[in-house]
């Protein structure tokens, strides 16, 4: 056993495979956990529903995608598609995490603490039987092998690293996204008041912040970024199914603990550390324990380092 | 059962818990409250050992009285979901804990006993070995689980419950080639997809349990020492620290309780309860399947639970009946037809006063659905010619019902094909909008809009909902979690509880 691990290792080639492999897939880890961490700094929810609004993503994308001519045929250049589609996804998170925010979780920010922690989980299990219902439960395919030649698939070469121009697609707009949305936090009044919210939301609102309306704001970026890491999803991974978002959104945000729960860095770090584990068990592993490494990620992180790798300890208080 | 702190009258002394009876002023305003308010009432004054031995009689005699097979199964399927929801309610009702690995407990009781009772690996031990191993099992794995989150806060155990939840259907299903980290050869431990089967029947007492109405009274019979000591442990100083933990954990830290030892133990006892559960699912599917015990499950309970009134052990039973009765009524379209007219009519009847505006409603109602017909015929004459065609009775193609129906909804040819699904999802999306709607307005608007939310409502429920009861059903449990958080936090039976700032 150890030897094929010590073997491998050796094996450059496939070890830097793997690598990019992680990084794609912890670059959309990264954009979920993003939204996580966004709201738990704010509300101190676990917002159950944000795997699943990444999951509609992926289907608002698969419906520009299949309404625009499918993959085979499209009626737009392949550039022009690809940024409709994420647009599409987008705006449509955005406004679906704006819709959940202001009906199932507004009303209980008074109620117990568990009041909204049930809303969510009742959001997400009717999102998830929501997209049954709409797609059906068999997986739908982007099938981006037969867009433009399957170009996106094809590799660049640099010495040992070889690279898909779909996964520098990916990687390059999640990094293109966070630096966008660290412009936005820490450039930008609404950002400056985002921060400060999650600060002191009470101290916040007696300084004249609409608490309200950055709440509805953060839930707005935070289900943008989840689009977008639908749409991706689907360009890389081709197939996606209504109970994706259910796994994803448990790793995104075991990513957010791990990078430091309400900490915006943290949780691209988390991201891309939860994705390269997860790649390193299956390739050097097996598949069957990529979701244990990441629960062990977990429980190692609660157990010894609560605060994860950036945050800051949170005094608890009522 | 007096759960959480006792019902205030305006002539209690005002020193003790005075903030709550300021809280609760506008709640007193409001005068005796509804039908469900005075039941609530009725329930917490009667006691606790009455309702126990009034439900246990009634559930011991459905198999006397009936031996329709159907019936008991349901009545059994129902009889452990009472038990699961009982179970669930110490850590989410009481102690005020998001435990989202329970099913993953039922699920490894009912496996643990699988594996120790059936032909898997050759074992046969009798029930008196195998019920307290599965038990003792389970507890020791709640306790496994929370022991991580007890140096952080309730929501790590949530997210380490539910992520072990998902973990656990993903291992029994690869659990048929098990192959130890590449030592050894692939192992079969869990029988993968298909589950394990032929798993011995419970034998008490000399007597086997072959037939259903058995484990009808084997899962009442539980039920019966579970509620008994949960009552006495809901009262016993653990019951109140419990409760004080749910209300305000800093504040129980500091009058020193143990509230980490609180927070396992109450996890730990759950997973007992669901051990037991678990046992006799096993033992009365005679088979266990990773399906069984995942997210959907889960979901189901914890509708019960909270539909139920978590904190209130006779309104958790009846959100368990309840919720389990609903959903077996909606597999059958015809019965699910009745159900959703006849609450939607109740509904209205319920809630709108004065009567003026109520008739003007159902008038608006059947105008607005006869126009809509009217239009569409005359644009698209096959637009409106579709039947309802299922069922037996009223709803037949032309039963007195479905012809009605037809004339007021708008029903293509081909409505029950299943390629023409589009319009009916769109209508879905159309519907929550309408619904979302809804609760933003008020006053006369809104009962302008709620004739076509209705209208709406019946079209999807047509076209789309009520011939996919797999998906309806789902559905329907998380829009009861998200409408009753919104509305009714407290559940049907339960207690309110007021927040103190």
């Amino acid at each position: 056993m150890l030897a094929i691990l010590g073997f491998a290792f050796y094996d450059w080639h496939y070890f830097f495979g793997q690598l990019v492999d992680g990084l794609t897939h912890g670059s959309l880890y990264a954009l979920l956990a993003l939204g996580y961490t966004m709201v738990y700094g704010i509300l101190k929810l676990l917002n159950f529903a944000h795997g699943d609004v990444y999951m509609l993503g992926a289907y608002m994308g698969y419906v520009v995608l299949t309404g625009l001519g499918g993959s085979l045929a499209p009626e737009v250049p392949t550039p022009m598609l690809i940024i409709l589609m994420f647009g599409a996804a987008m705006l449509g998170c955005a406004l679906l995490g704006v819709v959940i925010e202001r009906f199932a979780y507004r009303p209980l920010r008074k109620a117990p603490r568990i009041a909204p922690l049930i809303s969510a989980l009742g959001v997400s299990f009717f999102l998830q039987q929501t997209a049954v219902l709409l797609f059906r439960p068999i997986p739908k395919s982007y099938d981006t092998y037969s867009l433009h030649g399957g170009q996106l698939f094809h590799h660049v070469s640099l010495g040992n690293l070889r690279i898909q121009y779909a996964q520098i697609l990916v990687i390059a707009s999640a990094v293109g996204l966070m630096i966008a949305l660290a412009l936005l936090v820490w450039r930008t009044n609404i950002g400056k008041a985002m921060r400060a919210t999650s600060y002191d939301l009470e101290a916040a609102s007696m300084m004249g912040i609409d608490v309200d309306r950055v709440i509805a704001f953060t839930f707005f970026v935070g289900s943008a970024l989840a689009g977008a890491a639908g749409v991706m999803t689907g360009l890389v991974y081709q197939n996606i199914q209504p109970y994706m978002g259910f796994g994803a959104g448990l790793k995104a945000f075991t990513a957010a603990v791990v990078g430091g729960i309400g900490s915006i860095p943290g949780a691209m770090l988390g991201g891309m550390i939860i994705g390269v584990a997860e790649q390193f068990t299956i390739g050097y592993l097996s598949s069957a324990f990529q979701d244990l490494i990441t629960l062990s990620v977990l429980i190692v992180f609660m157990m010894f380092r609560p605060t994860g790798i950036l945050g800051t300890p949170i005094p608890q208080k009522a | 059962m007096s759960d959480g702190p006792p019902e205030l009258e305006t002539t209690s002394g005002p020193q003790i818990g005075r903030d709550e009876w300021v809280a609760r002023a506008e709640e007193r305003a409001a005068g005796p409250g509804s039908g469900l308010d005075r039941a609530r009432r009725w329930l917490n004054r009667t006691p606790q050992i009455v309702l126990l031995v009034g439900f246990a009689a009634v559930v011991a005699l459905v198999p006397v009285l009936t031996s329709d097979e159907y019936i008991l199964r349901v009545a059994t399927d129902t009889m452990l979901y009472v038990l699961l929801a009982v179970g669930l309610n110490v850590a989410v009702g009481w102690a005020g804990l998001l435990d989202l690995g329970y099913i993953a407990f039922y699920g490894f009781a009912a496996y643990l006993f699988a594996e120790l009772a059936s032909p898997h690996y050759g074992i046969h031990w009798p029930l008196w070995a195998t019920l307290p191993i599965v038990i003792a099992g389970t507890i020791l794995l709640g306790f496994l689980l929370a022991l991580p989150s007890r140096r952080v806060s309730g929501d790590y155990l949530a997210i380490v419950t539910l992520f072990f939840g998902q973990i656990f259907v993903t291992l029994t299903i690869q659990g048929y080639k098990w192959d130890w980290l590449g030592f050894g050869a692939a192992h079969d431990i869990t029988g993968g997809p298909t589950g394990l089967t032929q798993i011995d029947p419970w034998r008490i007492f000399g007597h086997e349990l072959t037939q259903v109405r058995d484990y009808l009274w084997a899962a009442l019979g539980g039920f019966v020492i579970v509620a008994l000591a949960l009552t006495f442990a809901n009262h016993s100083r653990t019951g109140r620290a419990w409760r004080a933990l749910r209300d305000d954990p800093l504040a129980a830290e500091v009058m020193s309780m143990p509230v980490k030892r609180m927070m396992l133990l109450a996890v730990a006892v759950g997973a007992g309860v669901a051990g037991l559960a678990g046992a006799i699912n096993g033992a009365y599917y005679q088979g266990v399947f990773p399906s069984s015990f995942g997210f959907p499950t889960l979901i189901t309970v914890y509708a019960m639970v909270i539909l139920g009134g978590a904190g209130s052990l006779p309104g958790v039973v009846a959100g368990a009946v309840l919720v389990n009765v609903l959903l077996e009524v909606l597999r059958t379209p015809d019965h699910a037809r009745w159900v959703f007219y006849v609450l939607i009519i109740a509904g209205l009847v319920a809630k709108i006063r004065p009567w003026r505006v109520l008739a003007a409603l159902v008038g608006g109602l059947v105008a607005f659905g006869l126009v809509v017909n009217a239009i569409v015929g005359a644009v698209w004459p096959r637009g409106t010619a579709g039947p309802i065609s299922t069922g037996v009775s009223a709803f037949t193609e032309h039963g007195w019902l479905a012809e009605a129906l037809r004339h007021w909804l708008v029903l293509p040819k081909n409505t029950y094909e299943l390629a023409n699904y589009q319009v009916g999802n769109y209508a879905f999306v159309i519907l929550i909008g309408l619904v979302l709607a809804l609760t933003a307005v008020r006053g006369r608007r809104r009962y302008l809009l709620l004739v076509p939310t209705i209208w709406t409502a019946a079209f999807v429920w047509e076209t789309r909902l009520v011939e996919e009861a797999p998906t309806t059903r789902p559905l329907l449990l998380g829009a009861i979690l998200i409408v009753l958080m919104a509305t009714r936090p407290q559940g049907l039976l339960g207690t309110p509880r007021v927040e103190i700032v």
